[in-house]
């Protein structure tokens, strides 16, 4: 009944659908017929071995991989349709290794996630300067507004990063392993973050490749393998041992939190035999 | 997230960022004042040696309202207004062009080393204008020139070479792009001269490109150049922010909204229309794409809304400079100011090849 309605069911879409994407590159297929979906205030985590087509889907959905079938909405919307500007202002991407000029300062890159909402022959406004200064403290990168972006370590240019795809401020933000190379307490500060902007009502789709943050950190976790779906719900359901044994071998054992329950993965040494 | 939140952390001080909107006004004046003093003494200085104060009096003289009242000779007059004026304004004109297309190939490109000359346009354009200037067309239909539009077609085909080559190969797109443009550029020239070499008397204007230099220049052939020029500008400013936000990888460009494809080549297109019409009004001038956007870049940043200006401004200051130099230095004997560019940035490439990597290092 509600679905004939057109705009009702606008309203009851989600934020992201993924329906059957599929990415082919020669002969080869990268992502096979996935179908995922992120809802607002909703952390799904997309895991997997390597070369499962984790990074590959998120390009694909970003619409800057071409894909061989498949469709993308944001809220019902097809994203090919939206167009580039328009699916800019509402899907921000933080990919795994981005280029600047060393010579950009932090502020000035974290602007530039500005530029979707700007017009023709617009400046950025103040209130643009206060969203890039939001966004940098909300990703923890203040103090790092006047530095050269060369200057960075690896940790402090993801939180550059990571401000600038936060003042697209955009419902929906996808992020390719955002916590890889970066110490155990940059680890917990970027999921924490992923955490307060679920609050926030921002739909979040982040590749991890680590099982026991995942699991931690996501509402919803997505097992790829081989580019297809193989196991999709809370990481209690996909984080198993079966699955991590099936995925990863047998050199890892899944344990439980002793408080709040959730998988833990731990490497088994020596059960390989 | 809502900007009323941002009001928690506003209070720090003024960052490098916002001082930066202004910072730019300083080279800006700078580089306005350095093209006037250049363009002042370069109307004083040659055969006849006119006085400043002079000169000064003569060009307010002809400024509607302003009656300046001295003694000058009437050769003086043409001296200045016949023959260096439209020298020392093609100069600038030729000197801006080619700085503001260098500066905006090598944004495109993310590549410091991109310049007209080093890719090849410089000379693509060349060999459009010499097959212009043999074929059987009129010199000018319309009102228009062939010889820009040639050309246009040779300078556009050219980038198209030299972009598809380096988008194709495998390793370093940087360090293609300009061996590409560099071996091209070697074929069209040895075009060129072929095409002088078997063209006959008709031919003989194609030896001024080869060259490149203003001891040709009229007011005929700045505003032929003129509207090219002003076109590409303007397309090429309109997409400063643009050329912003590519300046990040093509992947996050895109995924800022950019259409990636779509403004390269619109940007491609306008730079090597400017950088076309300049070769039609001079010829092959090397390296001034080279030297003066980087020189601005260490002035003003990388901001193409604050390097833009900067760079055209220099630009026109430093190709009158040059040819003030080509015309003096071995008096009365000229030398061309391309033979001078060269020498200037051939050991500034090296440099900048010592200094900086060609793919990232900007």
């Amino acid at each position: 009944m509600v679905a004939t309605q057109p705009d009702r069911a606008a309203v009851a879409a989600p934020l992201l659908s993924v329906e059957d994407l599929t990415v082919r590159i020669g002969r080869k297929t990268l992502v096979d017929c996935v179908s995922l979906e992120v809802a607002r205030g909703e952390v799904v985590g997309l895991v997997g071995p390597n070369g499962a087509g984790k990074s590959t889907l998120l390009r694909a959905i970003s619409g800057v991989q071409s894909t061989a079938a498949g469709e993308v909405r944001i809220e019902g919307r097809s994203a090919v349709a939206l167009g580039r500007r328009e699916l800019a202002k509402r899907l921000a991407v933080v990919q795994q290794l981005p280029e600047a000029p060393s010579a950009m300062l932090v502020s000035e890159l974290v602007l530039l996630g500005r530029h979707p909402h700007l017009g023709w022959f617009d400046r950025e406004s103040g209130r643009d300067a206060r969203i890039a200064r939001l966004a940098m403290s909300r990703a923890g990168c203040l103090e790092l507004a006047d530095r050269e972006v060369g200057t960075l370590s690896g940790g402090e240019r993801r939180r550059a990063f990571i401000a600038r795809a936060l003042a697209q401020e955009a419902e929906l933000l996808l992020l390719d392993e955002p916590t890889a190379n970066l110490d155990a307490g940059a680890q917990a500060e970027v999921c924490d973050l992923l955490r307060t902007l679920a609050s926030d009502d921002v739909g979040v789709l982040v590749v991890l490749h680590d099982l026991t943050l995942a699991a931690s950190t996501c509402d919803r976790v997505i097992l790829l393998a081989e580019g297809r779906v193989v196991a999709t719900g809370s990481p209690d359901e996909v984080i198993t041992a079966e699955h991590v044994a099936r995925m990863y071998g047998p050199g890892v054992a899944v344990l439980r939190h002793p408080e709040d329950g959730r998988p833990i993965v731990v490497p088994a040494l020596g059960s390989r035999r | 997230m809502n900007a009323d939140r941002a009001d928690a952390v506003l209070d720090v001080p003024v960052t490098r960022a916002r001082w930066t909107a202004f910072a730019s006004i300083g080279p800006t004046a700078g580089a306005v004042l350095l093209l006037a003093i250049v363009a002042l003494v370069a109307m004083t200085q040659g055969a006849a040696a006119i006085p400043v104060r002079t000169t000064l009096g003569m060009l307010l003289d002809r400024l509607p309202l302003i009656a300046i009242d001295q003694d000058v000779p009437a050769t003086w007059d043409r001296i200045v207004f016949d023959v260096r004026l439209p020298r020392i304004v093609a100069a600038g004109l030729v000197g801006a062009a080619l700085a503001y297309s260098g500066t905006a190939y090598q944004g495109v490109f993310r590549n410091p080393l991109a310049d007209p000359f080093l890719l090849g346009v410089a000379s693509g354009a060349g060999f459009g204008a010499a097959i212009a200037i043999i074929s059987p067309l009129p010199s000018s239909a319309y009102g228009f020139g062939w010889v820009p539009v040639f050309a246009f077609v040779g300078a556009i085909a050219t980038v198209s070479l030299v972009y598809a080559a380096a988008r194709s190969a495998p390793g370093s797109q940087g360090a293609t792009l300009i061996l590409a443009g560099v071996a091209l550029s070697a074929v069209l020239s040895a075009g060129i001269s072929f095409i002088l070499l078997t063209g006959g008397e008709r031919a003989r204007p194609i030896l001024s490109f080869i060259f490149g230099g203003f001891n040709t220049a009229s007011w005929e052939r700045v505003i032929a150049a003129l509207p090219y020029i002003v076109v590409g500008a303007v397309v090429v400013a309109s997409h400063s922010r643009v050329m912003n936000v590519l300046q990040l990888d093509g992947e996050q460009a895109a995924q800022l909204g950019v259409n990636v494809t779509r403004s390269t080549l619109i940007i491609l297109a306008a730079a090597s229309l400017m950088a076309a019409a300049a070769v039609s009004v001079a010829g092959i001038i090397g390296f001034v794409g080279l030297i003066v956007p980087h020189s601005a870049r260490m002035l003003v940043g990388w901001d193409h809304r604050r390097l833009l200006p900067v760079a055209a401004l220099g630009g026109a200051a430093f190709l009158i400079a040059a040819d003030l130099a080509s015309r003096t230095i071995l008096a009365p004997e000229e030398i061309p100011v391309g033979v001078l560019t060269a020498m200037i940035g051939g050991p500034f490439f090296l440099y900048l090849l010592r200094t900086r990597r060609v793919d990232g290092g900007r």
